[in-house]
């Protein structure tokens, strides 16, 4: 899977999570909660979505290290690798 | 022979329109069921009864304006004789006189939402001249009906005819041929059909108000540590797969939960004096995203396990947000929780939703100085509110309720 899928799932997540937002208008460094007004009860959900999709596991104290749409692919990418 | 009447879907709601039966005459019942859905602001509600026995006869029809309180159906208790002849076609038995003519206003073509508006501002929808499909109604239309009556001047009652646009304005005639399709429900796409953020926003304006005007507030806070909580949740996660996770909301809904019990005083209606109740039923705030709010109730909050908070957390606040909530997760609320700490605020003075008595406000948790013991150190903080209605308590009692909160959240394994 190459970034770029990686990202199209994500956002495809994302949109599903929270249908009223526009995922696909994130810059690769814009906060995602942030910039969707994504609360912690919706960022569980995506987190859950992201690891059935990807079959890795996200424990809690990474969440501050997947803010961005960059961090996340990047994080993705390197666990669906190993 | 019992009488199922319109539920009150909350302080704010004054009648729903039937949009469909889902039982028929002969139909077993069995509490919990639902036998209906009604549409309200706050989306289509499913009906449930809380009576068992078979249906009688169904009284309104689908699509009826239905003001709460109105006979619905009749329901034949278990263990009575069920009449052969049970099925009637709807009739207007048991509507009061004066709904007949909000029956005939809904025979013009309208969608709902420009019926809703029309409603509440007051205009007939008679007067209206639809812009839509077939002549029908519009929020469009309805809103220039609005603006052509306020416009003009401050005495929107005596203003008769729309002073310019007569098209688009108030027209005693129906005659005229509709211009060009347009959109019937105007609305953006929701979960739930026919909704906006408009009639959320309006359902939230209306029980503001009253509790505004109503309710003679006191509020009180304190600062928590939430090191404890914190620690042990971070703990209980590394356990749990990440579908079970739990939220800190869970912790503050079950610490509300339990300080009730100990300050039952707070978990009560007014309604002609003080009635405690006795199921702790927490409404927890939900935020559209959209704008607006909905306000889910978690039945029995003081007896359930942390993992059962998160179970119903995860099965309201998405149903909440598509606007399909049951008639008892809108109705039965006994005290209100609000955590708005995820935008940074630290402290939340909040509105009470009548007729509770009290609401908990919850900020977002940061790091500050701690003095303890003579000690400094820097903790986890989080700001809890009380608004509380001075009719129905006083500040001592909700001195204790805040306290017990905070007492519990000290020792989150034994939450």
């Amino acid at each position: 899977m190459t970034q770029e899928e990686i990202k199209q799932t994500l956002l495809q997540r994302l949109k599903s999570i929270a249908p009223d937002t526009e995922p696909s208008q994130l810059k690769p460094d814009d906060n995602i909660r942030q910039t969707l007004g994504i609360d912690s009860f919706d960022y569980l959900q995506f987190i859950v979505a992201l690891d059935e999709q990807f079959g890795i596991q996200t424990p809690e104290e990474d969440y501050g290290k997947i803010q961005t749409l960059k961090e996340l692919t990047d994080y993705v990418d390197a666990r669906v690798k190993r | 022979m019992l009488e199922y009447r319109m539920p009150s879907l909350g302080a704010d709601m004054e009648s729903g329109f039937l949009r469909e039966w889902r039982v028929k005459p002969g139909d077993q019942i069995r509490k919990g069921d639902i036998i209906a859905e009604v549409e309200t602001q706050k989306g289509i509600i499913e009906i449930e009864v809380f009576d068992e026995g078979t249906i009688g006869e169904l009284l309104v029809k689908v699509d009826d304006k239905v003001p709460v309180g109105t006979l619905m159906a009749t329901i034949i208790p278990a263990g009575e004789a069920v009449p052969v002849t049970a099925e009637k076609a709807p009739a207007a038995i048991g509507i009061p006189a004066a709904e007949v003519a909000a029956a005939e206003e809904h025979h013009i073509r309208a969608s709902p939402l420009a019926r809703r508006i029309a409603s509440e501002k007051g205009i007939a929808l008679s007067s209206i001249h639809g812009t839509g499909p077939d002549g029908a109604i519009t929020r469009d239309d309805v809103e220039h009906a609005i603006s052509a009556r306020m416009a003009p001047e401050a005495k929107p009652e005596l203003q008769k005819e729309p002073p310019t646009a007569p098209k688009e304005g108030i027209s005693e005639t129906k005659s005229a041929i509709p211009s060009a399709p347009v959109e019937v429900i105007p609305t953006k796409p929701t979960s739930a059909p026919g909704f906006s953020t408009e009639t959320v926003r309006m359902a939230v304006a209306a029980a503001m108000s009253k509790s505004n005007r109503e309710i003679p507030h006191y509020y009180l806070e304190t600062r928590i540590d939430m090191c404890s909580a914190l620690n042990w949740l971070s703990e209980a996660n590394k356990q749990r797969p990440v579908r079970e996770r739990l939220l800190p909301a869970v912790l503050l809904i079950k610490a509300v939960a339990r300080a009730l019990n100990d300050v039952p005083d707070l978990n009560a209606w007014w309604e002609d004096g003080l009635q405690r109740k006795a199921s702790i039923n927490v409404g927890y705030v939900v935020s559209l995203r959209t704008g607006g709010i909905m306000v889910p109730t978690i039945h029995d909050a003081d007896s359930k396990s942390l993992d059962e908070l998160m179970q119903a957390l995860n099965d309201l606040i998405p149903r909440a947000r598509a606007l399909r909530l049951r008639s008892s997760e809108l109705a039965d609320s006994t005290i209100t929780v609000t955590s708005l700490g995820e935008g940074g605020v630290e402290t939340v003075y909040g509105v009470i939703y009548p007729p509770q008595v009290a609401l908990v406000g919850f900020g977002g948790i940061t790091e500050q100085p701690w003095a303890e013991n003579g000690m400094l150190d820097v903790r986890p903080v989080l700001t809890a509110t009380l608004a509380a209605d001075h009719r129905a308590s006083d500040g001592s009692t909700g001195s204790r309720f805040l306290t017990a909160i905070k007492n519990y959240l000290q020792q989150p394994d034994k939450l």
